[in-house]
């Protein structure tokens, strides 16, 4: 982490950039938030460790805007939502200066907290450069002791790979952490019957409490007025929606990034409630993949998107 | 008040129609003295693709038992391509419908022209005939809207 803090503050000297967009230290220690840095002295804050899962792409919208270029440090997975965002004339290439940083997997506080983990003060072993798989946490009631591995998100139990699509210069090691077929849940899905899907979902979504942190955190949701801010619609909040209003709020939201959607799985985490709504992002990306060729959303500026494209004998509506 | 026998139960039918298309087939069916079930209420829209998909969810959430988009075949679009983009989305969004349990039977994609006034009126028959079916869709429908 201090090579990659020393290398921004040399290039802030140098005058390559303006200022830095990375992570910010919390209050906890496990509750790393995105910021800018404006100045070096700032930096002191600068962390990157298994807690800085935001992805920081989505603030290179605000960065441009700025007189001005912009340091920002992109996961491999990040990078992917950076690519996106370019080819939709989002942000500009030359605003940015991309520092690609090495992961070995993001960590999910709730599942360090599942394993009956309480009053957690300090966390060490989080730094993303070690090649440690140990964290030791300090509570108030003791101390203990858990696999890194162990408490990835699930997003990164099938990472896309650790080559960043696009950078300036990369820090640091990244590792492979797949476990798991990122298509698994969806196919178990499937099976269940009609009542089961149905139940299964409205158990879910019924958590909702439509704080609007999936839409927020989505990079692809960029929209400069969001369809569910007009006060026609019932769904902008949650006092007057009902049962099947919260279902649409998500159904919508996932078709409008369906194809632009690069899985990065940051509605799933920034979600209060723990609803798994990478659900929904999946199934689409299953079925385009499956209808329309293999699709990486951001893996190149070039490609077009499968729903701003058609071919003559695509598959017939509710036929598969 | 739930209705079980099929012969009472009337269901509420949204078909999305293009106006140059099948509107123009719906028409030909009118002047033909074809027969289609009154439980279908018609919609004009300017081309299928222009059929976004919180339409189709709205419908349903407003009291709709079924929804049928009519657009013109694929390759006569009056835009050239407008079918081709709505094939795509409808085909994803019928999709997910079934993935979040309900029932595909309530939606359909068919391609109808204007000189198709037979098939305009035999689509509407079997699709009518597939809601009632069906059943009162339950599962979607606003509360707030049922009578």
């Amino acid at each position: 982490m201090q090579e990659l803090k020393n290398r921004i503050k040399q290039l802030m000297e140098e005058n390559v950039a303006q200022r830095a967009l990375g992570w910010k230290k919390g209050e906890f220690g496990y509750d790393a938030q995105a910021a800018f840095f404006e100045s070096t002295d700032e930096l002191d804050d600068f962390v990157y460790n298994g807690f800085c899962g935001a992805n920081l792409s989505k603030y290179m919208i605000e960065a441009c805007k700025k007189e001005g270029r912009t340091i920002i440090c992109l996961k491999p997975c990040d990078t992917y939502s950076f690519n996106q965002l370019l080819k939709e004339h989002r942000i500009q290439r030359e605003k940015a200066y991309i520092i690609g940083v090495g992961c070995k997997g993001t960590l999910d506080i709730s599942k360090i907290k599942a394993n009956g983990i309480e009053g957690i003060v300090d966390i060490e072993g989080a730094d993303m450069f070690s090649s440690e798989n140990l964290l030791k946490i300090k509570t108030v009631y003791g101390d203990h002791e858990l696999a890194y591995s162990d408490a990835l998100l699930e997003r990164c139990n099938c990472c896309k790979g650790k080559e960043h699509m696009i950078f300036d210069e990369i820090i640091g090691e990244s590792a492979d952490t797949v476990s798991a077929d990122r298509f698994e849940q969806i196919e178990k899905i499937e099976q269940l019957t009609s009542i089961e899907k149905f139940e299964f979902f409205r158990n879910e979504l019924s958590k909702c409490i439509r704080c609007n942190a999936c839409r927020n955190a989505c990079p692809a949701c960029n929209c400069r007025k969001c369809v569910f801010d007009s006060d026609k619609f019932d769904s902008a909040q949650k006092a007057n929606s009902d049962s099947f209003e919260e279902k649409m709020f998500h159904i919508i939201r996932a078709f409008h990034v369906a194809g632009r959607c690069t899985d990065c799985g940051e509605c799933s985490r920034v979600c209060p409630q723990n609803i798994p709504l990478h659900l929904f992002n999946r199934k689409f990306i299953k079925d385009i993949n499956m209808l329309y060729g293999d699709f990486s959303a951001g893996s190149n500026c070039e490609e077009n998107c499968p729903l701003t494209s058609y071919s003559f004998d695509d598959a017939e509506p509710g036929k598969i | 008040m739930p209705m079980n026998s099929t012969e009472s139960f009337a269901p509420k039918i949204v078909a999305f129609c293009c106006n140059w298309c099948s509107y123009a087939g719906a028409d030909l069916a009118g002047s033909s003295r074809l027969a289609y079930p009154a439980d279908v209420k018609i919609i004009k829209v300017p081309c299928s693709c222009r059929v976004n998909p919180m339409f189709i969810l709205r419908a349903f959430e407003k009291g709709a038992d079924g929804v049928i988009i009519c657009g013109c075949h694929p390759g006569d679009c009056h835009y050239s391509t407008g079918n081709y983009y709505a094939r795509r989305r409808m085909t994803l969004l019928f999709s997910m419908l079934e993935y979040i349990g309900i029932e595909k039977d309530r939606v359909r994609v068919e391609w109808v022209s204007a000189a198709e006034a037979v098939k305009f009126s035999e689509t509407m028959n079997s699709f009518v005939l597939q809601i009632k079916n069906l059943g009162e869709n339950v599962r979607l429908g606003d509360l707030r809207c049922k009578s």
